[in-house]
Order: structure tokens, then sequence, then C-alpha cells
């Protein structure tokens, strides 16, 4: 009974954590469905974004303005920075390269995650700033049926509320509306979606707003966790594994990678760490992706590549 | 000589009742275009008329596909004038152009290979849809009309080019004759005046070049659409296009009905090689 319920807990702070990585996946999702280029710049989002807030918070609290009032700016403060930056880079950097090889894209998007990262940290300082946006402290379930109940983080449990909605907003807009619509035709081609007549600058904008707007979303949770600094970029890489494992085209796909690395990783460190030396978390969620490349290349909700030969 | 009366220019709006065929639709005079030191159009001069079947001939590399592309917006001639339903049109955008009314297809086939016949041919719809992103998101009353209303349009569409049998297959898995022809469907979706096609029978059999020509004039004949087409097949230029303009190193060399053109001594020397 006390190793159920130590996996019960193991499991569910697990899938949790799982649902913030997630987060961070769903901004490169969102940019490779509707442009084709995997956008290297999503955790130098996150960073932007996350610094924007925290610095406007401090700004606006030092000045006697109530909590609610500052956070409430503070978001509108960082909604319009990853705007204007949206759109500076549909402007400057992906603009003048429409109808270019994917590669080149995404080589274009390493570079603004350089201009990214060394601008704001410039802007907003570079120290590791606490936020508070979401408690931090912890519930204890069903302690009647196990020993010292089972743990569970209420950060956590905000964050998976929070892409819960994130996702099923997506998912319904990339189904059913036209702009939706208009967004998978542009990663498709983007000459013939020009001649239907989307434009593709707009399209451009939208896409990256969202992915700021997403990156913002995820700067809340995970400064509230971490401290917003420079490390948070580094989650871009805890993303990729996700990415390979959901499917780099799907929303749905980011979650379930997202659930299955977290849920892995705790799992695995937890359970067969003692046994291997420990260290596991750390490289697990790699090693996983790896195999579902041997498997299923395309990820388990990505679309099916198919070539003719 | 045909006794074809030239209209001087274009006809703005002089009299908007007399659709006759023979009305200017496009007129592009004088236009060039070069990348760098490379002339891809010099000094071209024609017109598309209303309700016709405009073919575009020449040699590869003779600026056929380009033309396309200038008057559909890829493309800025760096010298000329363009007049579309009597207005000059600068600075052009293919969304521009085709919120205007031209609709495309391309050599290669440029669909959007993950989705499926009918979300493709959904996208030709993009620029008649008017209700807001929310509205749609929530899919409430007047967005759910609009979407079922396409939704009929796009049916036609595929009954008519006869590929109801694969309105939800991938566009990526179908064969290369299919794609062609979903590739028209988006076009047509658009209801557009002028339709642009680039070379619509390129790698087809006989039988698929047949079905092409007949739903090409069909287009023509029913949904009263003006037609600019690329065409290699000889026969099928001389069989469908009611004027043929000929290209050769970017400049014209004839214009005229598919006799006059084939029996042109430039033409016969410059591209047919020998008369046949």
């Amino acid at each position: 009974m006390v190793l159920f319920g130590q996996f019960l807990e193991v499991l569910i702070g697990g899938l949790l954590s799982g649902v913030l990585y997630s987060l961070v996946a769903l901004g490169f999702v969102l940019i490779f469905k509707a442009s084709g280029v995997f956008n290297f710049a999503q955790g130098a989002m996150v960073l932007l974004a996350g610094l924007a807030l925290v610095r406007s918070l401090d700004y606006l609290a030092a000045r006697g303005f109530p909590m609610w009032a500052a956070v409430v700016l503070g978001l509108l403060f960082a909604g319009v920075i990853m705007t204007i930056t949206a759109w500076l880079i549909e402007r400057f950097v992906l603009g003048p390269l429409v109808n270019q090889d994917g590669l080149t894209l995404f080589m274009s998007t390493i570079g603004a995650t350089f201009i990214l990262e060394g601008a704001s940290q410039m802007i907003f300082g570079s120290d590791v700033y606490p936020l508070r946006l979401f408690p931090t402290d912890a519930w204890f379930l069903f302690e009647s049926a196990f020993p010292g109940g089972i743990l569970v983080n209420k950060l956590d449990v905000w964050g998976g509320l929070i892409a819960g909605i994130l996702v099923a907003g997506l998912a319904i807009f990339f189904q059913r509306t036209k702009t939706g619509r208009a967004l998978r035709a542009v990663a498709d081609d983007h000459a013939a979606a020009q001649s239907v007549g989307i434009p593709i600058s707009w399209i451009w904008f939208v896409v990256w707003l969202v992915a700021g707007l997403v990156a913002l979303v995820a700067a809340t949770v995970w400064g509230t966790k971490l401290g917003v600094q420079f490390s948070i970029t580094f989650l871009a890489l805890k993303a990729l594994p996700v990415l390979i494992i959901g499917g780099f085209t799907s929303v749905p796909g980011a979650i379930v990678g997202g659930l299955i690395v977290g849920a892995g990783e705790k799992i695995a460190e937890v359970f067969l760490g003692p046994h291997m030396g420990g260290g596991i978390e750390y490289w697990f969620a790699y090693v996983l992706a790896l195999a579902v490349l041997l498997v299923r290349p395309q990820g388990l909700f990505g679309e099916r590549i198919i070539e003719r030969i | 000589m045909k006794a074809d009366v030239e209209p001087t220019s274009a006809a703005a709006g002089v009299d908007s009742a007399a659709r006759a065929a023979g009305q200017v639709l496009l007129s592009l005079e004088r236009v060039s275009l070069s990348f760098g030191g490379v002339k891809a159009l010099r000094d071209v001069s024609f017109d598309i008329r209303k309700g016709e079947i405009r073919a575009i001939i020449g040699p590869n590399g003779a600026g056929k596909t380009s033309m396309l592309n200038v008057i559909n917006g890829f493309y800025h001639p760096q010298e000329g004038v363009i007049t579309f339903k009597g207005q000059r049109r600068r600075d052009m955008r293919p969304y521009l152009a085709a919120s205007q009314g031209i609709a495309r297809t391309f050599q290669n086939v440029a669909l959007f290979r993950g989705m499926s016949t009918l979300d493709n041919i959904m996208t030709g719809r993009t620029l008649k849809m008017r209700r807001g992103l929310l509205a749609h998101m929530l899919h409430w009353g007047p967005a759910q009309r609009e979407e079922i209303a396409h939704r009929e349009a796009v049916e036609r569409i595929i009954d008519f080019l006869e590929i109801a049998h694969i309105r939800k297959t991938p566009v990526g898995r179908l064969p290369y004759g299919l794609q062609k022809r979903v590739e028209l469907g988006r076009a047509l979706a658009m209801e557009p005046e002028l339709l642009l096609l680039d070379e619509p029978m390129a790698g087809m059999n006989l039988e698929e070049k047949q079905d092409m020509s007949r739903f090409i004039l069909t287009v023509k004949d029913t949904f009263d659409t003006t037609i600019a087409l690329i065409e290699h097949d000889m026969s099928v230029v001389m069989d469908l296009s009611d004027r043929v303009v000929v290209l050769n190193y970017g400049a014209k060399i004839a214009d005229g009905t598919p006799a006059q053109v084939q029996s042109n001594p430039a033409v016969i020397e410059a591209y047919l090689g020998v008369s046949h």
C-alpha cells in the first residue's frame, strides 16, 4: 500500500509536470504547423515574456499599485511586447524569406534567438527574478488511505488547468476557423496559399503572436516554478523530446507527449534510479524520443509523411 | 485577316452590360521583367478578352510561366502597364490578385498535401468567407450557416470534376492526374473571372488529357470564366484555344488564331521546327 501510494504520488506529480513541458512544446507546434518552421527561438520568447512580465510587476508593485492591478497591467504589457516581437520577426526575419526552403527559415530563427536573448536581458536585466502568480504550496490528498497522503503541488495543478484551456482553444482554432485552415495551407505551400488569396505576412504575424502569447502563459507558470532567469531558455531542449514523441504537427500530441515525458522520467527516476545510480531524469526523455523515432518517425499524433518516388 | 474589332484601350465601364466576348478583361502593354541581368520578358504586349481561352505557348524558357506570375502578382515587372477590368494596376500582390478574381494552378502541382481534397478546395473559399474568427470558433448560427453554404458550393465543384470518391483523402496520396484535378477545383472554388492554368495536362495520359480538356471547355461555357493557359501539347492548344500568343526568349513573336499562328513562319522557325 505504501508503495502504491508512492507510485500514485510520483505518477501524478510526473503527469502534472509533464503538462508544463507541453506548455512550451505548444509554442513550437503552433509555428511548425503554420509555417513549416522549427522555431528555435521559442525558448527565448518564453524568457522575453517572463522578463517583461516580472519586471513590469516589480515596477508597478514598487509604485504602490494593488496586486491585482499590477498583474493585469503586467500581463497587458508583456502581451504588447510579444505583439511587437511578432511583428518585428515577421517584418524583418521571415517576411523577406517567403518561398524559401524550410532549412533557411530554421537558420533565421536561430539568429532571432540570439537577438531575442540578448535584447531581452539588455532591456530587462539578467538576474534571477522571482515571480509569484500562483500558489506554490502543496495539497496532501487521501491521507486516510495512504500514510502521509499524496503530495500534489498546487502550481502544477494550475499549470494543468491552463494548458487544458489553451489546448481546447487552439484545437478549435485550427479545425474550425478559416484562419486555422489558412494557417495549415501556408504551412504546406506558400505560393499556392498566396494564389488562393491568403495574405502570408498577416498569417505569419498571427502565428508568431499566438506563439508569443503561449510563451507568455508558459512563462507565468515556469517563472513561478523556477524564477524568471536565463536558464528558462533551456526549456526548449526539454520540449524537443515532447515534440518528437507527440509529433511536430499536433496540438493534442504536444500534450500527450508532455504527459509521457513527465510521467516517464519521474517514474524512471524514483523506481529505476536507485538501481542505476540515479540521474535518470536528465536523459530518460531523450531515450524515449529515440525509441519513438525508430518505431514511428512522425510521432504518435503527427501527420503521416507521404513521399512520392 | 479576321475581322476582329481591336479594342483600343480597356473599355472601363463603357458598357458593362455588353458582356459579349471581345471585351478586354486584361491587357498588358510593353511589359518587361528581368532578374538581375536576365531578361525574362521583353516588351510583351497582348490582351485577354472576356470569355475566351487564350493560350500562351513557346519553347522552354520562353517566359510563359513568368508571364503568369506577373499576371497573378508573384513577379513585379520593371516596365509596362497592366490593366485588369479597366483598372490600371500597381503594386500587385498575389492575394490582391486573388481578391480581384484571378485564380491559378501551378506547373508542378501546388496543393496542401496534408489536407483532404475537400479542405484543399475549401481554401479556395477563403476570400468569400466573412464571419469573424470568434464566431467560427464558437461555431454558432451565422458562422455555421456560412460554412455550410460554402461546403455546398465546394461539393458542386467536386461533383463537376468527378472527384467525389476522394473527397476525404489527403491529396498527397492521390495520383498525379487527380492532384491536377483537385488543383483545378481549388481554383474554381474562388469563382474567378480569370483562370490561369500552367500546363494543366503536363504528365497526363491521353484519357486524362481528354477529361481535362472537357473540364476546361465546360468551365469556359457554363461558368463563364475567361481562361489563359500554358500548354506544350500542340493538338490540345489548337483544339481548345480561341487565340494564341507565342513567346520566344521573353519576346512575343506571334499572336492570333491557332490557324494563323500555326502558319506563321517565325513561329515555325522558332518553336515548331518543322511544320506539322
